[in-house]
């Protein structure tokens, strides 16, 4: 197992207004565009993270959760250095890691590990799932004997709950639930210390997502893990993360421990989001009614990015960028109207 | 809906330069102007003064814009057999071609959508096999040999159609019709109809795929949920989202249709492009090829703006949207 | 409360190659006039099917191979295609899952309403746009005039799915059938859309079958829930005898491993082991035996019937379970 960090409050990862912009508007011809009867060139581009800034420590589960198109993703990406970013920094254990050359980039690409949203996308079809799991390990460890690579599979298999006999089998052979459980072991089979976690239950049945969820959280136990967790399904982030950020079109709106967070959330969207959240059993509908439409982020809102939708928006909220600042009791919320106490 | 236009209009623009640039790369280092004008029996210093006239002297740049400039005015030089300028030839054979394609192009278009239409709807039944089954054997039968087929039986042994030539036509304001005679419709009828053998089983196996997988969307569900009925379904709701991926497909294929009559003149003696086209080659009449070249490169572009504009139109998504 | 729907031991099976497939394996519920009920399932549960079996719109190769739907006392699973055809989208409408998939991309919104009502109604154009215009303001749709000449891309998917739900109003349905309505949608586009089918139901007296794999959900919208696994009903009762004191160990299992909140927070869940058999390989017996905690000899052997299960406050609901069988005294 990896040493764990020995100064707890240094954290593990830290992101500093990290920005990332797409350009969608492909070729040269198709960015002209007829305005006032003239012809331009306009590039259209996604502002899919507008300044993002937050620390996880280490055995943290840091979970980012947003609707869909608010980039939780593309953060998860950015961070482990799967999209360049744009602007802003990436430090992991103290060190920048957004700028460094691919070479040396290769040991960070062992501590940090990536499991994908969808199990029937991200393994190879035409490779057994030996070779799957096999393949990181030989790129990370060239000097591993095949007996060692062999066992070390093996091992990491049998910590997934699943079976030897599962490596010489192709990946369609096994279901939703087998498959997210191989995306995990090969995640493991490197031993990371950090994991991003896009999704990674969402298309999986309940009784299933459960399996992977307590996959999951055993990993963590067992190996000191610290995730990053991206999701929409709130009550699954408040019952496995210990922090939680909530995103709105590429802008942080809130961190903070998940307690605070479920119990007393500050920023309007975050108020919404939690009483949207399906409850057992619950029969009152006492659900925030949000108004307008999610404004895209080709074309992102002054100000506030939520100020459109919000309840409580006034004149500053239309002109000014809130900062996410901290609360008294830690909490961190980007809301002026949080800022000025009438929230 | 204009800029998407203007875009298609610049590609447009962009293709024909592309293909200019093919045409005098081969008027170029193809043959010699000089003794195709004049022959053998002439000195070399009357050689020289007639290549420094016609400007081969010239930097090859400057030989390429002269060339753009003459080609912009309809000027693609003189052919070395017909000895009048390459475009006049071009133009007057033009016509026989483009009566031949559309036609076949109409073949095509009124028997392709009943056909694959059935066959989609009724995937199972004997006469969609049958037409499926049938649009194979006419994939992979060579079109010359159906053409040649087609006068055995139909000209020389039933002898109901001509087996070569136009017929009779009527000059409309310097276009050559074969439409306004009986006899020019006789002498259409088998060569349009073995060039559209080519394109014709195709078209059914496109219309019939695509109209297959549309019906099985999740928005044709939805319509037979609301209660429509199955003709509405059908020819409103799935042919209008099949008929997308077939004008794309279509367009360019109805194009390609241009090349294959080169196959089907010659075998008819048509005296259109295709058959001309074939003459300049024994010929090696360079002007010509050139000229026949840039023509139908020019055909094939507007062709592909046309159907491209078409599907602007009929795809709402790419008329409002635009910058997509 | 008189009966709006029942459906009677409704079997669906697949013909393939390999021989039929059953996929609805002698379904039957009720439901009472402006009633909603819940049919919750995992995916392959056939929890589809049965909405889609109610209507008999059935993709091929499935076809109803034994048991009757009534609908208001009428046998409407044998009618044939044109009389059929009248019922769906007039008494009995539909919402689809993905809001983005279900409008035809190529016709506007007006064109998708209007004939909609005229395939049912004989009614003219200018008189179906305003039926068209004020059930798109039920469904608070802003500027709906406007909106009618607009195609479905121009619209997000929470406003699709509200157009969706006004097209199923369009007729005066007496029954809307919901196949995952809100499962492609955001958690706040979500709760506006249950929200607006509560206030719909409670507006108009219709009644509501939800489709849904998520209990959450369901047990915030309707009064009854069915639960199906591998193609039949293994539970049956009120919302909320169901979701607190489910009687199939499916059910229990089911509800045990969802997170349940702030006391038990990073705690395990529970989790059933394995997975829902496919329909290739439903195990004899009991199909969920092999994952049950309770099982006993006799659930390999054979199949539970549909049992009563009783409730302290006297309500009553079913289980297919061997557990509650009297017979049995193994409780």
């Amino acid at each position: 197992m990896n040493a764990p960090f020995s100064d707890k409050t240094k954290p593990l990862l830290s992101v500093r207004d990290l920005s990332k912009i797409f350009d969608i508007s492909g070729g040269f011809l198709d960015q002209l565009t007829l305005k006032n009867g003239r012809l331009r060139r306009e590039k259209t581009t996604v502002k899919a993270l507008n300044r993002v800034s937050f620390d996880i420590a280490p055995g943290e589960t840091f979970s980012v959760v947003g609707e869909s198109g608010c980039g939780k993703s593309t953060l998860g990406r950015t961070v482990i250095g799967l999209y360049p970013p744009d602007g802003g920094e990436v430090h992991y254990g103290g060190e920048r890691i957004d700028t460094l050359s691919s070479r040396r980039m290769l040991p960070f690409r062992r501590r940090m590990q990536m499991v994908f949203q969808d199990p029937y996308a991200s393994l190879n079809p035409r490779k057994r799932v030996a070779a799957i799991l096999e393949e990181p390990l030989r790129f990370h460890h060239p000097d591993m004997t095949a007996d060692e690579v062999g066992d070390r599979v093996k091992e990491v298999m049998e910590q997934v709950g699943g079976d030897v006999q599962w490596l010489t089998r192709l990946p369609h052979e096994f279901s939703g639930g087998q498959r997210q459980r191989i995306s995990i072991a090969r995640a493991l089979v490197v031993d990371p210390e950090f994991i991003v976690a896009d999704e990674p239950i969402s298309a999986l049945d309940v009784s299933i997502q459960a399996q992977i969820l307590n996959l999951m959280m055993d990993a963590r136990e067992q190996r000191g893990l610290t995730y990053m967790f991206i999701a929409h399904d709130l009550s699954v982030v408040e019952h496995i993360s210990t922090r939680v950020a909530v995103m709105y079109l590429g802008s942080l709106c809130e961190v903070a421990d998940v307690d605070r967070l479920f119990a007393d959330p500050r920023h309007p969207y975050t108020r919404a989001l939690l009483s949207a959240i399906p409850r057992l059993g619950k029969k009152k509908s006492d659900h925030v009614r949000l108004k307008g439409e999610v404004p895209t982020p080709i074309n992102l809102p002054t100000g506030c990015v939520f100020h459109g939708r919000c309840l409580y928006a006034d004149e500053r909220c239309v002109r000014e960028i809130p900062e996410l600042l901290k609360q008294d009791d830690g909490v961190l919320a980007a809301c002026h109207g949080v800022e000025e106490g009438r929230l | 809906m204009v800029a998407f236009i203007i875009r298609r209009i610049v590609q447009a623009f962009l293709v024909m330069f592309i293909i200019s640039s093919i045409g005098f790369a081969i008027k170029h280092n193809v043959g010699d102007p000089v003794w195709q004008i004049t022959g053998i029996s002439v000195s070399k210093a009357e050689r020289e003064r007639i290549r420094e006239q016609l400007g081969l002297n010239d930097p090859v740049y400057i030989q390429y814009i002269n060339f753009l400039k003459n080609a912009a005015h309809g000027d693609l030089g003189q052919s070395y057999f017909y000895k009048k300028p390459a475009a006049d030839v071009i133009l007057d054979k033009a016509p026989a071609t483009l009566e031949l394609v559309l036609v076949s192009s109409m073949i095509i278009v009124v028997l392709s959508i009943p056909l694959g239409v059935y066959a989609a709807i009724y995937p199972k039944r004997i006469f969609s096999r049958v037409v499926m089954g049938g649009s194979i054997v006419g994939v992979s039968i060579p079109v010359f040999l159906i053409a040649i087929m087609g006068v055995y039986l139909f000209s020389v042994h039933l002898g109901w159609l001509p087996s070569f030539g136009r017929g009779a036509t009527v000059n409309v304001g310097g276009w050559r019709t074969g439409f306004l005679t009986v006899d020019g419709w006789l002498h259409l009828i088998l060569p349009s109809l073995s060039l559209s053998s080519i394109m014709l089983p195709l078209f059914i196996r496109l219309i019939r795929s695509e109209m297959m997988e549309v019906l099985e969307s999740d928005y044709i569900r939805y319509a037979w949920a609301k209660g429509l009925k199955k003709y509405r379904i059908w020819f409103l709701h799935a042919f209008k989202n099949t008929l997308l991926p077939v004008i794309t497909v279509g367009g360019v294929q109805l194009g390609i249709t241009i090349a294959f009559t080169i196959l089907t003149e010659t075998v008819f003696q048509w005296q259109g492009l295709g058959f001309l086209f074939m003459e300049a080659v024994e010929r090696s009449d360079t002007a010509l090829l050139v000229a026949y070249l840039m023509f139908v490169g020019m055909i094939m572009v507007v062709v592909n703006t046309v159907v491209d504009i078409i599907y602007g139109v009929v795809n709402p998504t790419v008329r409002i949207a635009g910058t997509k | 409360m008189s009966a709006l729907l029942q459906v009677q031991d409704l079997t669906v099976n697949f013909a393939l190659r390999t021989g039929d497939l059953t996929a609805l394996n002698g379904v039957t519920f009720a439901l009472g006039e402006g009633e909603r009920l819940g049919l919750v399932g995992e995916s392959g549960a056939g929890k589809s099917v049965a909405g889609f079996a109610i209507i008999n719109l059935i993709g091929k190769p499935g076809y109803i191979a034994g048991g009757r739907v009534l609908f208001q006392g009428e046998e409407i699973s044998a009618l044939p295609e044109e009389a059929i055809r009248r019922i769906r989208g007039h008494r009995i409408s539909m919402v689809f899952q993905d809001p983005m998939m279900t409008l035809n991309p190529v016709l506007t919104i007006g064109t998708q309403m209007v004939e909609t009502l005229q395939a049912h109604r004989n009614i003219g154009q200018s008189e179906a746009e305003a039926i068209a215009v004020d059930k798109l303001r039920q469904v608070h749709i802003p500027s709906p005039e406007k909106r009618l000449h607009q195609y479905p891309h121009e619209f997000s998917g929470g406003m699709r799915q509200r157009i969706i739900i006004a097209i199923a109003l369009l007729n005066d349905p007496q029954l809307i059938i919901a196949d995952e309505p809100t499962t492609a949608l955001d958690v706040t586009i979500q709760a506006e859309i249950m929200d607006l089918f509560l206030e719909l139901c409670r507006q108009t007296r219709m009644g509501l079958i939800l489709i849904t794999h998520d209990l959450a959900v369901v047990s915030e919208t309707t009064e009854k829930i069915a639960v199906m696994y591998a193609g039949e009903i293994v539970e049956e009762g009120r919302t909320e005898d169901v979701v607190r004191r489910p009687r199939h160990p499916y059910t229990q299992g089911l509800i045990a491993a969802l997170p349940q909140g702030d006391d038990q927070r990073g705690t395990r869940l529970n989790q059933i082991p394995g997975t829902m058999p496919t329909l290739t390989r439903i195990p004899p017996g009991c199909s969920f035996h092999p994952r049950c905690p309770h099982a006993m000899d006799v659930c390999s052997e054979r199949a539970p019937g549909p049992l009563p299960v009783a409730y302290p406050d006297g309500g009553g609901g079913m289980a297919a379970c061997h557990l509650y069988d009297p017979n049995l005294g193994d409780r």
